[in-house]
């Protein structure tokens, strides 16, 4: 397993999360966890998710996901699970 | 597993606050290269260089992109050039022949800066450390991205007054050389007293001879997170304080100590330090100066300055200690002039002396550090300077450094810019009164006694 934290942040508006849910399916990510929350006004979302078996490499998997982001005018990032892990768990 | 405010937070300190890893250095024994043919020599450093490092940059990036913290250096270090070029040169000209190759691979392998035209001479100067000296100036004008630096005394030697002599006059000279781009050649130029081997952070670094062939060091910063997460404890008492200070500490430095082994693994290069300092930008927000402001100073420079700066110096070092097995080079906050708006701003406002930098020195990680003062000021008032600061660090057992730039054709309340990370400075004043019959003198000042603990 290879976790990967995807994070969006933007406006809310109808179809975000299908949009990107579409793509992982699309790329054989499986979704581990989800979860939402809105902070100043602005829809944040997390997703865990697991590339291991993802059709693209890493680069290419963060690049389509930041064009989607784009194109629904909200900002998506994918970010190896390691960085939230070491800074919070000991 | 993590949850969304933890993702949050890491992300705002990235994007936000300016958490950054700010070097990944490579460090580079050139011991394999001694040669005493000065262009196979040149050639050797050459090839050395650019094979062992041609993935540095595109593993900085990588890592970059993968794990979404932006990697702002990467460096090389090598072993100290009197050292390497021992055999080979016998005049300056040729050592600056091995500045150019050192600036070449440089460029070759796309790094930032370069570290290491050094001389460790703490307590004695070979010949090839003299000659190496006396071509700083000309080294560090016909190069872009080399850096130098002089060891000139230690706690254990005392310090090499010859040579805090000469380097009133070689960093004088080097503004001379550089006189037409406002100096910049003494922005890479720093005498230290007791440097460390593994210092990761520029213009400072070097290989030390007490290293391996390869090594990695990390650099982490960031002031603007430490600001931040000081907002939340305004007003409360110094034990909470510190605890913020110390926690902070230890979630930045996990995250180099992350990046550390990542580019350790990749590279196949043992890991070597993370070295955990508070290290200002330009960039609005990235202040030590910031910092002290939060803690409730008006501005940096105000009476409880030296003491703000001791409990933040100590509480980043306990946090970065739990939060990775081996840290080292300078390790604490840094106060340089020029690459702190903060600090520009304190000057500028006449809360922050030379004097008061001075004493601030005692307390933080290195030293006088990126500091403008006027082109007229005497090569041995520089070297006055130079004493006190490498002084403090000799009584002292902690590195100290001095990096001064005498601005050619400017003087007091006149502005440098410097571009880029190392920012611009106001030229301040310096005390008018004359040294030179004590720099004259010559000879070492003895280890203090409490050096002798065999």
């Amino acid at each position: 397993m290879k976790k990967t934290v995807v994070t969006v942040v933007g406006k809310d508006s109808v179809g975000i999360i299908a949009k990107v849910c579409t793509y992982l399916a699309n790329n054989s990510v499986n979704i581990l966890d989800i979860s939402q929350t809105i902070v100043d006004g602005f829809f944040n979302m997390m997703m865990i998710v697991d590339v291991a078996v993802c059709s693209k490499d890493f680069e290419t998997f963060s690049h389509e996901l930041e064009q989607i982001g784009g194109e629904m005018n909200c900002i998506i990032k994918a970010q190896r699970e390691d960085i939230f892990d070491s800074m919070h768990r000991l | 597993m993590i949850n969304i405010y933890e993702v949050l937070e890491t992300n705002d300190m990235i994007e936000k606050e300016n958490l950054d890893v700010r070097t990944i250095t490579l460090g580079i024994s050139l011991l394999s290269c001694i040669d005493s043919n000065l262009e196979s020599l040149n050639e050797k450093i050459y090839n050395r260089i650019t094979t062992v490092a041609k993935d540095l940059v595109p593993t900085g990036k990588a890592i970059e992109k993968e794990f979404g913290i932006p990697v702002v250096n990467k460096r090389i270090s090598v072993t100290p050039a009197a050292i390497a070029g021992a055999s080979a040169c016998k005049t300056p000209e040729d050592f600056v022949t091995i500045a150019q190759t050192l600036d070449k691979a440089a460029k070759a392998t796309g790094v930032n800066f370069i570290g290491g035209y050094s001389a460790l001479v703490s307590k004695g100067m070979t010949e090839s450390d003299e000659l190496l000296i006396r071509s700083i100036p000309k080294a560090l004008a016909s190069t872009d991205f080399v850096c130098s630096s002089v060891n000139l005394g230690s706690t254990k030697t005392g310090l090499n007054m010859d040579v805090v002599k000469l380097m009133g006059e070689i960093v004088h000279d080097t503004a001379a050389e550089t006189a037409d781009r406002d100096s910049i050649g003494c922005a890479k130029l720093v005498v230290f007293c007791n440097a460390p081997d593994d210092n990761p952070f520029m213009a400072g670094a070097f290989h030390g001879v007490t290293e391996a062939d390869e090594i990695i060091n990390v650099g982490v910063s960031g002031p603007g997170v430490m600001r931040k997460a000081l907002e939340s404890v305004r007003g409360a008492d110094f034990g909470t304080l510190c605890e913020k200070v110390k926690k902070t500490a230890f979630k930045i430095t996990r995250v180099g100590q992350l990046v550390a082994r990542e580019a350790s693994k990749r590279m196949n290069v043992p890991f070597g330090i993370i070295d955990l300092s508070l290290a200002p930008t330009p960039a609005v927000g990235d202040s030590i100066a910031d910092i002290f402001e939060e803690m409730g100073l008006q501005r940096a420079g105000a009476p409880g300055t030296t003491a703000a700066l001791a409990l933040l110096n100590d509480q980043v070092k306990k946090g970065g200690i739990m939060a990775s097995s081996y840290v080292g080079g300078l390790s604490g906050a840094f106060i340089p002039v020029s690459e702190d708006q903060g600090m520009i701003n304190a000057v500028e406002d006449g809360a922050l002396t030379l004097e008061k930098l001075e004493a601030m020195t005692c307390v933080c990680s290195v030293g006088l550090d990126m500091i403008a003062i006027p082109g007229d000021t005497k090569p041995s008032t520089i070297s006055g300077i130079i004493a006190d600061e490498m002084a403090i660090g000799m009584i002292n057992q902690k590195t100290t450094a001095a990096r001064l730039i005498p601005v050619i054709g400017k003087g007091v309340g006149e502005t440098v810019e410097f571009g880029g990370l190392l920012g611009h400075a106001p030229v301040m004043p310096v005390n008018q009164f004359d040294c030179s019959g004590f720099i004259n003198r010559g000879g070492r000042i003895p280890a203090p006694v409490h050096s002798f603990k065999n």
